[in-house]
């Protein structure tokens, strides 16, 4: 809890913030997602509420108030829509994140009667892309709901943007009844095969039974092995024909078995080839984090001294401010983890898939290092670099098979010293002179340095989104929540909004960008209503600052489509969807104004105008080579532009 | 917004903490631009030696590690239901795999049916391909076949019937049969490995061919070997007592 300071400072403001807060009160559901309190859902039952009368056979009150009871509940099933949700009750499911329509009524009709609280999001990808922050934060799958067509495929880039990033997600579709599929009936897609390429697994429930069994199936499958979205088209009918069961708990298909312990053999071999490294390094990614191996992989760097580089989606395995971290490699990473990487004789890579962001041209990819690869997808193996030695299995699991393995410490006390010296050469400091507009890192380190140590970032996509990674000292795991693979432009609200719902107890910033931030704004309005506390850091340099400087590097400055001549006042905008809104230009107003933000019991959002012109340095040019990185866009003229 | 200035490390009035980040005018002559960090260059840093392939294969020194494509026959067993061929075949495009063929049939085991796959990739692209179809779900196994695999694929070849005896003496010994003869026109079945196929085609195409329709290739293991341990052979005592039902109604 490095942010004492500020929250100390806290209470003072809280009387005024409790005084604006009620202008909001008005909404009625304020309370009731945001606190999973029992009490609530008490009194709900309780209520004189003609419709609870519906609920058919007088099941004791008391059920509801402890965790489900399979026997009682399957008594309650009796319809494919509550076998579908009673499956997900049963699995310990407290939050649905979702839209209604038509063809998804039967089941919403179903969640009326459920434990479960309910999100109504603005727009389906922002219902995905908050079950997706949910599971990333909980390792838990979220739930996400739509109706058929539109809301089916308004899903579909939150379910790419999981699939890319093995996030835990199921996703719920409504359909056409089944006499009309295949007869372009009324908000008819073909669900299944539009999301089966971004989709772990998919399922088209063929009958009342069927539908809870494909959610079972799909929400085991969307956590075991190597995480990520499945999905389950429930058509009408079949959601409100008679069914009398549903799965007692989620099971994956018996032929579906992840690996979980490496071959000994190869094990043996891995630990040798580390002992005898004089440039070991470990590369942690996001995998690390899946598979909750962040205290295995600390100990193992600890004891055997061996410095640590991660991935964007790895940041949080391994505290920032260790003296073995060398923070993320990759396109935007650090010097000192880019050098790391192109220098050490044998890189320890624990679930990361080797993207092309992270690689830059592969050819000169780690390019003396011998590659020990563990990961429980035997398919990643070999994809993009090759793994002198394959470690498949869960990583904990590997990474203490490899503990005990180890014959000897590597002895690597001169390339530990050559890690300290790249850090010292090429540090994150920046310069902010203040007659030059406010620069954004200043603002990033603001909100670190005024809140707890396990705040969650959530972001965008885009130049904030490097800021955000680069300035803020992540220390732990899933508390850096972002669109990696995927790169989705708009994740970073949506995003909190799952991310407060998932971790209620913590603080939830947001950073994103003037063009992030207006692909899913209206996503405020559920953090409205469901007073989500969240504070949203607007880094307005009106632009798409990316693409920006993308053709400022690489396209002679021709800046197509990338300005905006106009963009709103994200303050005002925040007030009228009833947030509370704040406006930052200059470094004088960061520190109070941050501090006020964060404070603030509701969301917030901080227009934060910034130096426009400021770029995102370091940078490895598309394809090019990891120690090639620029500090500067005349460093750009080495590399190529390659996309 | 207000007056306050908190003693915080992000107090901008706070000379240590300006100091940290106004590093740029300090550094004589070191180029100022928007985001630029400093360190030396990359024209001034160390390079490593070594590189790697266009596959992730380091190579050491000049020597280029060769991967040439080849011809691999893989077998696939998977669920006999709806939407797997689809799996499959969406699975080729996406990742870019290049296919020569793909079969499909049911198994002796109803529930079951075989993909025969044939396809042309370096050693590392068969191994991904392999690796990839384990990943869906309804794939219950892949095995790729040996050379010595008993592979078989099916040509029906239809030429112009000029001279019609020339066509079947050219059928005869490239080990086709005419299959259909209507005026004017032939139809050759040919069956073989798909070289051979390839030659009965190259010597048919004499006469002018007018269609060719190809069902790609099929295999087996040859012997003992099975082709996959899925879906399991039925137990000798059980073939010859019929007694497993599920089996019957292939016949």
């Amino acid at each position: 809890m490095s942010g004492s300071e500020p929250t100390g400072a806290d209470p003072g403001e809280d009387p005024t913030d409790a005084a604006t807060s009620p202008e909001r009160d008005g909404c009625p559901d304020t309370d009731r997602e945001g606190s999973p309190d029992p009490e609530t859902a008490t009194d709900r039952e309780g209520s004189p509420d003609p419709e609870t009368d519906r609920e058919g056979p007088p099941d004791p009150e008391t059920d509801r108030e402890g965790p489900p009871d399979p026997e009682t509940a399957t008594d309650r099933v009796t319809t494919g829509a509550e076998a579908a949700v009673a499956t997900l009750e049963r699995a310990g499911v407290e939050h649905l994140f979702g839209v209604q329509g038509g063809a998804i009524m039967p089941v919403y009709d179903a969640v009326y009667d459920s434990e479960m609280s309910h999100v109504t999001m603005g727009h389906e990808q922002g219902a995905a892309h908050a079950a997706d922050a949910y599971g990333q934060v909980t390792g838990e799958p979220g739930v996400c709901m739509a109706t058929s067509g539109p809301g089916a495929t308004n899903l579909v880039t939150g379910l790419a943007d999981a699939d890319m990033d093995s996030d835990p997600v199921v996703a719920l579709t409504g359909q056409v009844p089944t006499a009309l599929v295949g007869n372009d009936a009324f908000q008819e897609t073909d669900t299944v095969g539009v999301t089966a390429p971004v989709t772990k697994a998919n399922y088209f429930a063929t009958g009342p039974e069927a539908a809870g069994e494909a959610v079972g199936e799909a929400f085991a499958l969307a956590r075991e092995g190597r995480q990520g979205p499945t999905l389950v088209d429930l058509p009408k009918d079949v959601t409100q024909a008679a069914a009398d069961r549903a799965p007692d708990r989620p099971e994956s298909p018996e032929t579906y078995d992840p690996p979980e312990r490496a071959d000994p053999d190869r094990v043996a071999d891995a630990a040798a080839c580390l002992a005898d490294a004089e440039r070991p390094l470990i590369l942690a990614g996001g995998g690390v984090i899946k598979g909750e191996a962040s205290p295995e992989l600390r100990r193992f760097a600890r004891e055997f001294e061996v410095p640590v580089a991660t991935t964007m989606p790895g940041i949080g395995t391994f505290p920032e401010d260790h003296d073995l971290a060398l923070s993320w490699a990759g396109m935007h990473g650090t010097g000192y983890a880019n050098m790391a990487i192109s220098h050490c004789d044998c890189l320890l890579a624990v679930g990361t898939r080797f993207d092309d962001r992270l690689t830059g041209d592969v050819a000169t990819f780690a390019p003396e290092a011998t590659v020990v690869h563990v990961d429980i997808d035997p398919s990643e193996i070999s994809k993009n670099v090759h793994a002198d030695h394959p470690l498949v299995g869960d990583a904990g699991t590997v990474l203490e098979q490899l503990h005990e393995a180890m014959p000897s410490v590597p002895e690597a006390a001169a390339w530990r010293e050559q890690c300290a010296q790249w850090k010292r050469e090429y540090p994150m400091t920046y310069a902010a002179p203040e007659d030059e507009p406010l620069k954004p890192q200043f603002v990033v380190e603001a909100a670190d340095a005024a809140t707890d140590d396990d705040a969650i970032v959530t972001t965008g996509v885009g130049q904030h989104q490097m800021w955000a990674a680069q300035y803020w000292t992540y220390t732990e795991p899933r508390t850096f929540v972002s669109s990696h693979g995927l790169g989705t432009m708009g994740y970073g609200l949506p995003a909190a909004i799952g991310a407060k719902v998932a971790a209620p107890d913590k603080q939830v910033v947001c950073f994103d960008g003037d063009g992030s931030f207006l692909m899913t704004c209206q996503e405020l309005s559920v953090a409205v209503r469901e007073n989500l506390d969240i504070t949203v850091f607007v880094l307005n340099n009106e632009a798409v600052g990316m693409v920006r400087q993308w053709q400022d590097g690489f396209y002679d400055g021709r800046r197509m489509a990338s300005e905006y001549p106009w963009v709103p006042d994200f303050a005002r905008l925040a007030e009228a969807f009833g947030a509370e809104g704040f406006r930052i230009s200059g470094y004088g107003e960061v520190a109070d104004t941050v501090r006020a933000a964060i404070a603030h019991d509701g969301p917030a959002v901080v227009d934060a105008h910034i130096d426009p012109a400021e770029e995102v340095y370091p940078m490895v040019p598309s394809g090019g080579a990891n120690d090639q990185f620029a500090l500067h866009p005349d460093h750009l003229d080495n590399g190529g532009e390659d996309e | 917004m207000t007056d306050e200035r908190p003693d915080s490390r992000t107090d901008p009035d706070d000379p240590e903490f300006m100091a940290d980040r106004a590093p740029s005018r300090a550094d004589g002559g070191a180029p100022t631009a928007p985001g630029a960090l400093h360190g030396p260059g990359p024209d001034k840093r160390p390079r490593p030696e070594g590189r790697r392939t266009d596959l992730g294969i380091r190579v050491e020194g000049e020597a280029e590690s060769e991967h040439p494509p080849r011809r691999a026959v893989v077998s696939a067993v998977v669920d006999h239901e709806p939407g797997v061929l689809s799996d499959v075949s969406g699975l080729f495009s996406r990742r870019q795999f290049n296919i020569e063929s793909l079969t499909v049939g049911p198994t002796a085991d109803e529930d079951y049916a075989r993909i025969t796959l044939v396809v042309e990739e370096p050693d590392p692209g068969i191994e991904q391909v392999k690796k990839q179809l384990e990943t869906l779900l309804s794939v219950r196994e892949v095995r790729e076949l040996e050379e010595s695999a008993v592979e078989r694929e099916t040509a029906l070849v239809e030429v112009r019937a000029e001279d019609p005896d020339a066509v079947r003496t050219a059928a005869r010994t490239t080990g086709g049969e005419v299959v259909d003869t209507s005026p004017g026109t032939m139809t050759v079945s040919v069956t073989g490995p798909t070289d051979r196929v390839d030659a009965a085609i190259e010597r048919l195409a004499e006469f002018g061919i007018r269609e060719v329709a190809r069902t790609g290739a099929t295999a087996l293991s040859r012997g003992e070997t099975p082709t996959t341990e899925w879906p399991r052979p039925a137990r000798e005592e059980d073939a010859a007592d019929g007694s497993r039902p599920e089996h019957d109604t292939e016949n």
